[in-house]
């Protein structure tokens, strides 16, 4: 082999170069997103539950903002009765963030962790408290 | 042990049954978690079909005017941009000359040729918009009222071409830095979609009329056009009124009144 020595050092430079990243990340995981529930109207809340489960919640909130869209816009249905039997009024600006008035720190937490950029706030508006 | 032919699809027949239930069941059992159903707004105002008369008479001053399209356009967050070309606009004014170009003659009263309308979308009974939209972005109601869907508008300005009224605005740009105080409980519109009056379909959720016919003391009236007790139909049937091209098919739902019993003037 032609140039032995400086073709495996090369490869050895390039192998870890490429690996850093890897084993500079290794043991400190980034942190998780911890969506805060501490807002002065959720505080007052007896029951701390959102319209569905905090699981179901977690998992479909997309779906179900989609599917309430959908039910206010086409067909004028602005009720939505839960799995457990409590009515609220299908809106996100007035339902939604009513309770979630910490954007930045509710939706965006988990929003930015992972790289999602939904566009309802380009033309729905968050909280104003938290807005300034 | 052998079978014959009649036994074996007696078989297969009843455990291809079973098979079939037992799977529905099943699914049906699995479901029940989030089971969960939508409902109209019990305190919703609702009608076949929604109209508006306008007693031009009624309104005088400029301040009555301005109080009307204001009412509209604060709590519907409608970007004030100040200039004709990025102008959008949800109730606005207009002369009647043309208000009415099919029919304006050239002698007519003086304070009508020369009295500002009230121009908004008209939610035609059978709208051109609805009909060019892509996207069915805008889509007419059951109840007549032709509304907008923004999420889905991919901002072809088709619509704008169909509508004869000009009753749709295009945001050039983003609207937010034009709204002065926004209604939080609104949403405004975002740059590159058409928006329009939808005769505040909100309120009526809510069982409140139109803003517009609540700040106009009584110039503006609302109801249900197929309901014969309905207080547009009394006004319709008491006085004569103009609809705005209606020569062209589109059935417009925004009536005219311009005389009056009274010498106005």
């Amino acid at each position: 082999m032609y140039n032995g020595g400086k073709i495996i050092v090369g490869i050895a430079i390039f192998v870890g170069l490429f690996v850093f990243p890897i084993f500079y990340n290794m043991g400190k995981p980034s942190a998780m997103p911890e969506p805060k529930l501490d807002t002065p109207v959720i505080n007052q809340l007896d029951e701390k539950r959102c319209v569905e489960s905090a699981d179901y919640m977690r998992a479909n909130h997309m779906q179900l903002l989609d599917e309430w869209r959908d039910s206010v816009l086409r067909d004028g249905n602005f009720v939505y009765e839960s799995s457990n039997g409590k009515k609220y009024v299908m809106s996100l600006q007035n339902t939604c963030m009513h309770c979630h008035s910490n954007k930045k720190e509710f939706c965006d937490s988990c929003h930015t962790y992972a790289n999602v950029k939904p566009y309802c706030w380009s033309c729905h508006l968050e909280s104003k408290e938290k807005a300034l | 042990m052998s079978i014959n032919r009649r036994e074996f699809l007696k078989l297969a027949g009843t455990s291809t049954l079973i098979g079939l239930t037992g799977i529905s069941a099943v699914e049906e059992i699995l479901k029940g978690n989030a089971e969960a159903s939508v409902l109209p707004s019990p305190a919703a105002l609702t009608a076949k079909r929604w109209a508006m008369v306008i007693d031009i008479n009624k309104i005088g001053t400029k301040e009555e005017y301005e109080k009307i399209t204001q009412a509209c356009h604060s709590i519907h967050n409608v970007p004030d941009i100040g200039n004709k070309k990025d102008e959008v606009k949800w109730i606005w004014q207009e002369d009647y000359e043309h208000s009415f170009p099919g029919i304006s003659d050239e002698f007519v009263p003086d304070h009508i040729k020369h009295k500002p309308f009230l121009l908004l979308c008209n939610h035609c009974a059978k709208p051109p918009c609805v009909r060019v939209c892509p996207t069915k972005a805008t889509f007419k109601r059951p109840d007549g009222i032709v509304v907008m869907d923004y999420h889905r508008c991919i901002g072809c300005r088709f619509c704008m071409a169909a509508c004869p009224y000009g009753a749709r605005s295009f945001n050039w740009r983003d609207p937010r830095p034009f709204v002065k105080e926004t209604n939080p409980e609104f949403p405004t519109r975002t740059k590159g979609v058409v928006e329009k009056c939808t005769f505040c379909s909100e309120r009526l959720a809510k069982g409140l009329k139109p803003a517009c016919v609540e700040a106009s003391n009584g110039a503006l009236i609302f109801g249900d056009l197929e309901d014969p007790n309905s207080e547009v139909r009394k006004v319709l049937s008491t006085k004569y009124t103009l609809r705005r091209k209606p020569e062209i098919g589109t059935g417009p739902s925004v009536y005219y009144v311009i005389g009056g019993n009274e010498h106005a003037g």
